[in-house]
C-alpha cells in the first residue's frame, strides 16, 4: 500500500471500464489524473466555466445517467464514468444581417427546424451541469420569442450534453447561441458605451497597459486580478 | 376561471397565425370573457401520435395539462384546430387509460401527478354557446357577404373528439347567421385540406385547395371562414396557382368586423381588405 493509499480515504471508481482507487474528496477531474491520464481534450478552465469538461456516468444504486461537469463534480464511490470532451452537432451559418425577427417571425425555426421535433420530455434540463431550463427556452424558440430564448439560456457554457441526451437530436447550445446573437443585434438596446470603448481599443489607449501585464510576472499578475475594482466608474 | 378562459396559445398563434389570435382575443374581451393566456404550457407537438405504447409523444401535451391544473383550472381553451385535437386525444388518453396516465406521472418527477381533470375545449364551442350574447354586440352585420364555412378535419375528426357533428357540422353556420352574414353551404367544407403535405408535396395540397375553393365560388361564396392555421395557410397561399383568389378568414376576424372591432388582418397571403371595401364593412 502506498504512503498516500494509508493516509487518506480511498474510494473505488471506474473509468472506461477499468478500476482504480482515487483518494475521496478529489474531483473527477483531479481522480482521472491522479488515476494517470493527461488531458489533452476536454479540459480548460477547471473552474466551471468553458464547458470543455463534461462527463457522463452512472452510480450504482441509480440506472439513469448523470451528467456534469468534471472540474465541479467530486468523485463518488463506485462511480462509473466517461470524459466528452466534445458533441457532434452542427452549427448553421447565418448572417446576422439577415436574421431580423422583426422580418421572420419564426427566424430560429428557419435554422433549427428540428426544435420542431421537441416532445417536451425535459431530458435536456436534466442533463444541464448549470441548471438552465433547456426545454424551456426550446420552447421559447418555437413559438418565435428570442428574447425568452436568449435569456433562459443567458449561462450556457455550452457543453453540449443536453444535445447528447435530446431524442429529438436538437442542437440545443448553437440554437440558444442564435438566439443570443439575435437578441444582441436586434432586440437589445444599443450600447453607446461599448462602442465608444471599442474605438477606445481600436486608437490603441490600452496599448500601454496591456503590454505592461503581458509583462508581469505570474504572481504580480494574480495579485491585480485579485484586487481589481469592478465597480462603476463615477 | 370566473373572469374568463384559461387560454392555451399554442406555437403558431404567436406567429404565423397572430391575426386569429388577436381577433379571437378582441373578440372573447369585447363579449366580457377574456381569454387568459397560461403562465406555462408547451407545444403541444402538431401531430396525434396513434402508436398505442407510444407514450412519449404524449408527454407535451399532459405538460400542459399539468400547467392548467397547476394554476388551479379545470377548462382549457384553444384556438388552433390542430393543438385543440392533439391536446385533447391525448387528455382524453390518459382519462380513460389509467396505466398510461400513471405511467406518464411516473415520468414526470419534476411536476406533481397529473389528476386528469382537466377539460379541453375549442374556441367554437365557447362561442356558440355565447351566440346570443354575440348577437346583442353585433354593431355592422356583414349582410352583404357570402361566406362558406370549412371545419377541415381537426375539429371533427376522430369522432370521439369532435366539436360537432361530423358529417354534418353547423356550428360556423350559426355564428355566420348570428353575425348576420349570408352562408353558402361548400358540401366539401369537411374534406381535408392536404395539411402537412404542404411541407414536401404542394401538388397534393394544390388539388385539395383547387377542389374545396372552385366548389365554394361556383355556389357564390366572396370568401371562406375557418378557424384552423394550416388550413388558413394551405386556402390562402395555394390559390396562387389557380384560378382564384377568394380570401380566407378566420372566422373570429368576421365576428370582430360585425362587432365593429378593428382588426389587423396582416397576414393574410390574399389581401381581404378589398373585399370589405367592396362591401362597405371597412372605409
Ligand atoms: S474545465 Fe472548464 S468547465 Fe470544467
Amino acid at each position: 500500500m502506498s504512503e498516500d493509499e494509508e493516509n487518506r480515504e480511498m474510494i473505488e471508481i471506474f473509468v472506461m471500464g477499468k478500476r482504480y482507487k482515487v483518494p475521496k474528496g478529489l474531483t473527477i477531474m483531479t481522480a482521472l489524473e491522479y488515476a494517470g491520464y493527461k488531458y489533452v481534450r476536454g479540459c480548460g478552465c477547471r473552474g466551471g466555466f468553458c464547458g470543455a469538461c463534461a462527463t457522463i456516468y452512472r452510480t450504482e444504486d441509480e440506472y439513469k445517467f448523470k451528467m456534469d461537469l468534471a472540474c465541479q463534480t467530486a468523485v463518488q464511490d463506485g462511480m462509473f464514468l466517461v470524459q466528452l470532451p466534445f458533441v457532434p452537432a452542427v452549427r448553421e451559418d447565418f448572417d446576422i444581417e439577415e436574421v431580423d425577427p422583426k422580418e421572420n417571425d419564426n427566424v430560429m425555426l428557419d435554422y433549427y427546424s428540428e426544435i420542431a421535433r421537441c416532445v417536451s420530455c425535459n431530458t435536456c434540463t436534466k442533463a444541464c451541469p448549470q441548471d438552465i431550463e433547456a426545454m424551456d427556452y426550446v420552447q421559447a424558440a418555437l413559438r418565435g420569442d428570442v428574447e425568452r430564448c436568449a435569456d433562459l439560456s443567458f449561462d450556457c457554457i455550452q457543453c453540449g450534453l443536453c444535445s447528447i441526451r435530446c431524442p429529438a437530436d436538437i442542437k440545443h447550445y448553437h440554437l440558444a447561441q442564435l438566439a443570443r446573437r439575435i437578441t444582441g443585434r436586434y432586440i437589445h438596446e444599443h450600447s453607446d458605451e461599448l462602442e465608444k470603448r471599442v474605438q477606445e481599443i481600436k486608437n490603441g489607449e490600452y496599448d500601454d497597459k496591456m503590454k505592461e501585464m503581458v509583462e508581469m510576472e505570474m504572481e504580480e499578475l494574480k495579485k491585480l486580478y485579485e484586487e481589481r475594482d469592478i465597480r462603476e466608474e463615477g | 376561471m370566473e373572469e374568463g378562459y384559461l387560454y392555451y396559445p399554442g406555437c403558431t398563434l404567436k406567429t404565423k397565425a397572430s391575426d386569429y389570435e388577436e381577433s379571437a382575443m378582441a373578440v372573447m374581451e369585447a363579449l366580457g370573457k377574456p381569454l387568459v393566456e397560461m403562465d406555462d404550457w408547451y407545444c403541444c407537438g402538431a401531430v396525434q401520435s396513434l402508436t398505442e405504447d407510444d407514450i412519449m409523444h404524449q408527454i407535451a401535451p399532459i405538460r400542459t395539462m399539468c400547467c392548467a391544473q397547476e394554476q388551479g383550472e379545470k377548462e382549457v381553451v384553444t384556438l388552433c384546430d390542430m393543438c385543440y385535437n392533439v391536446l385533447k386525444q391525448a387528455n382524453e388518453r390518459m382519462k380513460e387509460k389509467p396505466d398510461d396516465l400513471e405511467t406518464m406521472n411516473e415520468f414526470l418527477t419534476e411536476d406533481p401527478d397529473y389528476l386528469g381533470e382537466v377539460d379541453v375545449h375549442h374556441i367554437f364551442e365557447i362561442l356558440r354557446d355565447m351566440k346570443d350574447e354575440i348577437k346583442k354586440k353585433v354593431k355592422k352585420p356583414i349582410t352583404d357577404l357570402k361566406i362558406a364555412p370549412y371545419y377541415g378535419c381537426m375539429l371533427l375528426r376522430p369522432d370521439h373528439v369532435a366539436i360537432d357533428d361530423t358529417e354534418d357540422p353547423h356550428i360556423m353556420e350559426g355564428l355566420l347567421e348570428a353575425i348576420g352574414a349570408e352562408v353558402i353551404h361548400n358540401p366539401k367544407r369537411t374534406e381535408c385540406c392536404g395539411s402537412y403535405h404542404t411541407v414536401n408535396r404542394s401538388d397534393i395540397v394544390e388539388k385539395r385547395v383547387e377542389d374545396i375553393v372552385s366548389r365554394a365560388v361556383k355556389d357564390g361564396a366572396d370568401a371562406i371562414a375557418l378557424s384552423c392555421p394550416l388550413c388558413q395557410f394551405n386556402l390562402d397561399f395555394h390559390q396562387r396557382n389557380t384560378e382564384y383568389d377568394i380570401p380566407v378568414f378566420y372566422l373570429t376576424e368576421l365576428i370582430a368586423l360585425a362587432m365593429g372591432i378593428e382588426v389587423g388582418m396582416e397576414k393574410h397571403k390574399i389581401d381581404p381588405k378589398s373585399l370589405l371595401k367592396d362591401k362597405k364593412i371597412l372605409e
